[in-house]
């Protein structure tokens, strides 16, 4: 009786959790003009300026064209602030409208709410990734060193974004809270985080710095998996994103069992 | 373990107090039977939506006990969810989806298959009168039809308990009757219904039993009849087939002219509608029309409310 009881408890959260993931897809899917297009047109245009017209004077990197080099770091990039701002907008929004208390008054378990909207993250993160890709294709040549690598960073790095984003959304008052920590925090921490440079150029000072940037373990696991080169140990990077990963969904889930931000 | 004798609602020294500062709930006692159709009536701030927001989860509470069919909320939160439905007061849906997408969605919620909730969405539409809208972008509805919206959703799981915080705000009295009659068939089809409204006539009509809350606090709890039974006075306007230029003394009551036809007369429980009319009618006086003055229970809530302060 009880194992039934706890069948159904699950079944009926696995259908919960295909309704949120449903509604997030369809969400930023209504919407691809603002969500998947941009960020590919966006993109692009680093490709074009790194490619023909300052990609040739650079010259290589750590054995690369220099295109191809950053080309990773770009995809990675992409995957980063779209998977984020995919549940910060989109969580935020369902705060604001109030219909997010279609799912608080239903018996959805945190952790649904929790893997339901980060799923959503990772869906946008990976879509928008992989039209990145085929544009980079146009461009430069791109042959996957390790299947297994790629596919981990690229699912670790945007349920990690995605989290970043719930929480960001928790926590935000107004829209000017949403738009503050991907412009004040993600956007430098992207940029500097060896998307566009090997962090052995950099002085022994600031590649100590560097180290403190989690972005600089994605971009770096990351291109890791496309072309088999890395600044950083891909274990250490892996293990990092894991403990980050780990740490922060156990963070949010609490803050939504408290109902931090959401209820009174 | 659910019997016959377990309310639907059971509140025990329920107390929220926001901040740490401002008490909204002080300690209330509430018990609402299954098969209910139950008001709860209260002025603006005096804690109708804080109790709501509890027995929903959307406010935490800061002591106290809500059990839902005798499920307790602090043992079994998802549990007892999933026999309620809740009508807010505010719009809170989303206004880019259609309809359909709306209630099919709070079924996934609810652990209902999509099969089985787009059947259901399509039976809820068809009784809430919004089957032709189904289609429709949300935001493009209009205010009567936001309102049957969010009861359609809130029935999709066919919950035991419907709880509705103002369901006819802002709608015009065609519509308020059309839901009223539909809430009528719901409670007699066995869903216990709890319903926060600013029209007392509203409550008169649709509930058996009632509480009235003022400052977080219960100043009332009874059966609709009884609460109507404590009114002394009632206040009638006649209005006369002729003019009328005397106006017998009728004992009990108190007569206020109005002008020359028409006259007040304040009578209280124990005197005889019968007699006031043989007096007139003995007088030469003809009757053309007698209607209530005030909503009765209008009268009665302001008095309560008003003792309280």
């Amino acid at each position: 009786m009880s194992n039934d009881n706890s069948k159904n408890a699950n079944n009926r959260s696995l259908i919960a959790l295909i309704t949120i993931v449903r509604k997030e897809v369809t969400r930023f899917s209504r919407i691809w003009m603002q969500t998947i297009i941009p960020p590919a047109i966006t993109m692009g245009l680093y490709f074009i300026l790194f490619s023909t017209l300052l990609g040739a004077r650079i010259g290589q990197m750590a054995g690369f064209d220099y295109i191809q080099y950053i080309a990773p770091g770009i995809i990675m990039m992409s995957i980063i602030t779209n998977s984020y701002s995919n549940v910060v907008s989109s969580f935020f929004g369902a705060k604001f409208q109030r219909h997010i208390e279609e799912i608080l008054v239903s018996p959805v378990p945190n952790y649904v709410i929790l893997i339901g909207y980060v799923s959503g993250g990772i869906c946008r993160g990976v879509i928008v990734g992989t039209l990145v890709t085929l544009v980079a294709l146009f461009f430069t040549d791109l042959s996957i060193h390790s299947y297994s690598v790629t596919l981990i960073v690229v699912i670790l790095t945007s349920a990690l974004f995605s989290i970043c984003g719930l929480i960001n959304a928790i926590f935000a008052q107004k829209f000017d809270d949403i738009s503050i920590v991907p412009t004040f925090v993600l956007t430098p921490l992207t940029y500097l985080g060896g998307v566009f440079y090997s962090i052995d150029l950099l002085p022994d000072v600031w590649r100590q710095i560097s180290l403190f940037n989690p972005v600089l373990y994605m971009v770096n696991a990351f291109r890791y998996g496309i072309l088999g080169h890395s600044d950083i140990q891909v274990n250490y990077a892996l293990t990092m994103i894991c403990f980050f990963t780990v740490l922060l969904a156990f963070i949010s889930h609490e803050l939504l069992r408290r109902g931090t931000g959401l209820k009174t | 373990m659910m019997n016959n004798h377990t309310p639907a609602l059971e509140i025990t020294n329920l107390t929220k107090t926001y901040r740490g500062k401002v008490t909204a709930l002080s300690n209330i006692t509430l018990h609402v039977e299954e098969g209910d159709f139950f008001a709860l009536l209260g002025p603006n701030g005096a804690g109708k939506s804080t109790a709501i927001g509890i027995i929903s989860s959307l406010v935490r509470k800061t002591d106290g006990v809500v059990k839902i069919f005798g499920i307790d909320i602090d043992d079994d939160f998802e549990k007892a969810k999933s026999l309620i439905g809740i009508v807010p007061q505010e719009i809170n849906f989303n206004q880019f989806e259609t309809v359909s997408e709306i209630i099919i969605n709070q079924a996934g919620y609810f652990g209902i298959d999509r099969k089985t909730a787009k059947a259901r969405t399509n039976d809820v539409l068809k009784q809430t009168q919004l089957w032709e809208k189904r289609d429709e972008v949300s935001r493009n509805l209009s205010g009567g039809m936001k309102r049957r919206l969010m009861i359609s959703r809130a029935l999709v799981h066919q919950p035991k308990l419907l709880i509705l915080d103002e369901p006819t705000a802002g709608v015009d009295i065609e519509v308020r009757r059309s839901m009223w009659e539909f809430l009528s068939k719901l409670n007699k089809s066995g869903t216990t219904i709890i319903l926060t409204t600013h029209y007392l006539e509203e409550a008169e009509r649709l509930c058996r039993n009632i509480a009235i809350i003022d400052n977080g606090e219960i100043v009332e709890n009874t059966s609709m009849q009884t609460l109507l039974q404590k009114l002394r006075n009632e206040t009638f306007v006649f209005e006369c087939a002729t003019e009328v230029e005397k106006i017998p003394n009728l004992l009990g009551t108190e007569i206020t002219r109005i002008d020359s036809q028409r006259f007040e007369i304040i009578i209280d429980n124990s005197s005889s509608l019968n007699q006031i009319f043989k007096t007139l009618s003995d007088s030469g006086i003809q009757v053309a029309s007698m209607r209530n003055k005030n909503n009765r229970l209008e009268e009665l809530f302001l008095n309560l409310v008003n003792s309280n302060e």
